[in-house]
């Protein structure tokens, strides 16, 4: 029981960057964006965010700067692919090997320096509930605040009239753009946003789950994220739901391996990749719905006034 | 528009691959020496062919510092550099063969992926000496050099045996192979050595750098009761993870001291310099000959140092003298009868491991728990 407890624990804490930056992404991707420099984004968000964090002392400012960091450097993808008309797929992994390198570089003397104390984390009162305190109320408050932002971005995407003007803009933005409405001011919005809850998920790597920076630490979770957000058909509630359970079973394999069950590492790391995408192909095989939930004008770029 | 989407294309391109370019060669050597001065004679030149960045701590760091010992003791009658984050592969061929062609007459090669590369250019390079880490290829004017990491590691044991309330220990590890085989095996004979009770829980990550998944491997060891670890993958993650949850891990590769000042129970450290000080000078005497050198404990390749205040001043002391014990002993650790974990006797009483039978581990001794992975 006890161990079941620590499992889910562990699920929501490895869970939670991949759900923060797939998030992020389906905003874009929404909007009709797609940044394939999550990779990137969270690298710099990473080590700008340990920086802060370890000359103020201070982890709130730490994820500020990472998300401010992050919408930047997206920011600067958007204007890039918005407004330039660059090619979406091959600025995005610009984005990623820019990111790669000058995080290596703006971080070298940041490996090995080490944040204040980490302190164990519980919400008062609940922590003590047994099964369900340990399981699920000692995490990061970052942990509930990706539970939240999915609940907040999927009511903004279905219960907001700003949210079905994002959404139309990546079915179609010349639809939107015939209303009236700013699609590549809309668009570059979007895209900050998920750039800065990308940069949230590097920081909090680098702050809070791995406390410390050395280049390339990320370790491709913007590549998982982005995969995510696909095959969750760009839901908010399947990206949380994916994060989770490719978490959970990343953490399950781990486990049985110390209990030696006699399967080889090997296939066990392979896992959470199969689970995940054999759960979300099946939530997700209604190929009409898959149809309606994909932005029809995904990755196209968009050219106001022809 | 067409022209400048296609202008913005080419900057992105130009900016990643000149990041990607700039990454490489830090420290590029001198242009061909002008005229030399006629009295002074030439300093050697070395080279260094790094597979990691130099950093602040692990595998290439320790390397690195090994060149800036040779530096200090051979002052200007050497010139050394260094080429980092190189590729093991193709890539690597072209830099042993740029080094060479600035005029590097001792080359380097810090890790088992050059050994290939190392080879090739040192059949077309016979004036020019070369040295390849862990590696197993020799030539006339190629040979390889390791050190006894499992000798670190069987310290790393007998500090854990003696500071484990749980008596169970926990390995994170990377790849299944007899070098990290033989770390796991001897972490736990060491541990045995001063408390029969211990067993030793293992996670594989497959990775050598994945510091978050170092971090979720460290976390359900603990998870599952381990409270003293240790790894083999490159990262302080392991420390630190650790470090919050309150159990103990040591430094792996270089000094760790710093990063995890509570659960820090000593550093596994690698002293290059000791070698390269001796491959050096046998190249300036010009007694330069082809051979394999393992040096571990003894020689001062290997050390497992730092052990902090906390420690119990008796426990302080089984290490030192385990530590004296392998100074005596060189390779000692692997002595029998060892058992693997299904009961097979592995080594009769007595005899001492060769490196035949070191290159050769496939197995878990007995203490720890689980099957080695494979594919069958």
């Amino acid at each position: 029981m006890n161990d079941l407890a620590l499992l889910l624990a562990a699920t929501l804490s490895a869970g939670t960057p991949l759900a923060l930056a797939g998030l992020g992404l389906c905003i874009n991707e929404r909007a009709g964006v797609v940044n394939l420099g999550a990779e990137g984004m969270m690298l710099v968000s990473a080590v700008t965010g340990f920086a802060v964090a370890f000359h103020t002392g201070s982890d709130l400012l730490g994820f500020a700067a990472g998300a401010a960091a992050g919408a930047l450097v997206a920011a600067g993808f958007g204007f890039l692919v918005i407004w330039l008309n660059t090619n979406q797929y091959a600025t995005g992994l610009a984005v990623s090997l820019f990111g790669g390198g000058i995080s290596a570089f703006a971080g070298i003397d940041y490996v090995g320096r080490q944040l204040t104390e980490r302190l164990e984390h519980a919400v008062p009162g609940l922590s003590r509930i047994p099964f369900l305190g340990p399981a699920l109320f000692r995490q990061h408050a970052l942990a509930y605040g990706a539970m939240a932002a999915a609940l907040a971005i999927a009511a903004f995407f279905y219960r907001t009239r700003a949210g079905l003007v994002l959404r139309a803009v990546g079915e179609s933005p010349d639809a939107a753009h015939a209303l009236g409405y700013p699609v590549r001011r809309i668009r570059l919005a979007a895209v900050a946003l998920g750039g800065a809850l990308c940069g949230l998920s590097g920081a909090y790597l680098s702050v809070i789950y791995t406390p410390l920076w050395v280049e390339g630490m990320v370790a491709g979770r913007g590549w998982i994220a982005l995969a995510l957000t696909t095959f969750a058909s760009w839901r908010p509630g399947r990206v949380l739901l994916g994060a989770y359970l490719f978490g959970g079973v990343t953490m399950l394999q781990f486990r049985l391996q110390a209990q030696g069950v006699q399967l080889p590492s090997e296939f066990l790391g392979m896992l959470p990749y199969l689970s995940t995408v054999v759960v979300l192909v099946l939530i997700s095989r209604n190929p009409l719905r898959i149809r309606l939930d994909m932005p029809a004008s995904l990755g196209k770029p968009f050219f106001p006034g022809t | 528009m067409k022209i400048r989407s296609l202008l913005s294309t080419i900057l992105a391109a130009v900016a990643a691959l000149g990041l990607a370019a700039c990454s490489e060669e830090k420290k590029p050597a001198a242009a061909p020496a002008a005229a030399p001065a006629p009295a002074k004679p030439e300093p050697l030149k070395i080279g260094f062919v790094y597979v990691g960045p130099v950093g602040d701590a692990g595998w290439t760091f320790a390397h690195d510092l090994g060149r800036k010992a040779i530096e200090a003791r051979f002052g200007d009658r050497i010139k050394t550099t260094y080429v980092e984050k190189v590729p093991e592969g193709p890539d690597a061929e072209r830099v042993i063969r740029d080094l060479v062609a600035q005029g590097n007459k001792l080359v380097f090669a810090t890790s088992f992926g050059f050994g290939d590369s190392m080879a090739k250019v040192a059949k077309d390079h016979p004036d020019v000496f070369f040295e390849h880490a862990t590696g197993f290829k020799t030539a006339p004017n190629l040979r390889v050099y390791e050190g006894r990491f499992y000798e670190d590691a069987y310290l790393a044991g007998v500090m854990a045996g003696l500071m484990t309330k749980t008596n169970t220990l926990g390995f994170v590890a990377s790849f299944p192979i007899p070098e990290v085989l033989r770390n796991i095996n001897a972490y736990t004979l060491g541990a045995q050595s001063v408390n029969p009770k211990v067993k030793t829980k293992v996670v594989w990550v497959s990775a050598w750098f994945d510091p978050p998944k170092e971090t979720e491997a460290a976390m359900s060891l603990i998870d599952q009761g381990a409270d003293v670890l240790l790894q083999n993958t490159d990262s302080t993650a392991v420390l630190q993870a650790a470090e919050k949850r309150g159990k103990y891990a040591f430094g792996w590769d270089s000094d760790m001291s710093a990063v995890a000042p509570k659960a820090h129970l000593g550093s596994c450290v690698l002293n290059w310099g000791v070698y390269y000080e001796k491959a050096v000078g046998e190249v300036l005497a010009k007694t330069w000959k082809t051979e394999e050198t393992k040096w571990g404990i003894k020689e001062g390749v290997n050390d497992f140092v730092k052990i902090p205040e906390f420690v119990p001043a008796e426990v302080k002391k089984k290490v030192e003298e385990a530590k004296a014990f392998l100074v005596a002993n060189p390779g000692a650790v692997f002595r029998g009868p060892i058992t693997d974990n299904t009961g097979k006797v592995v080594l009769q009483k007595d005899q001492v491991a060769d490196d035949k039978w070191k290159g050769e581990v496939n197995f878990y001794v007995k203490g720890v728990e689980g099957k080695v992975p494979s594919g069958k």
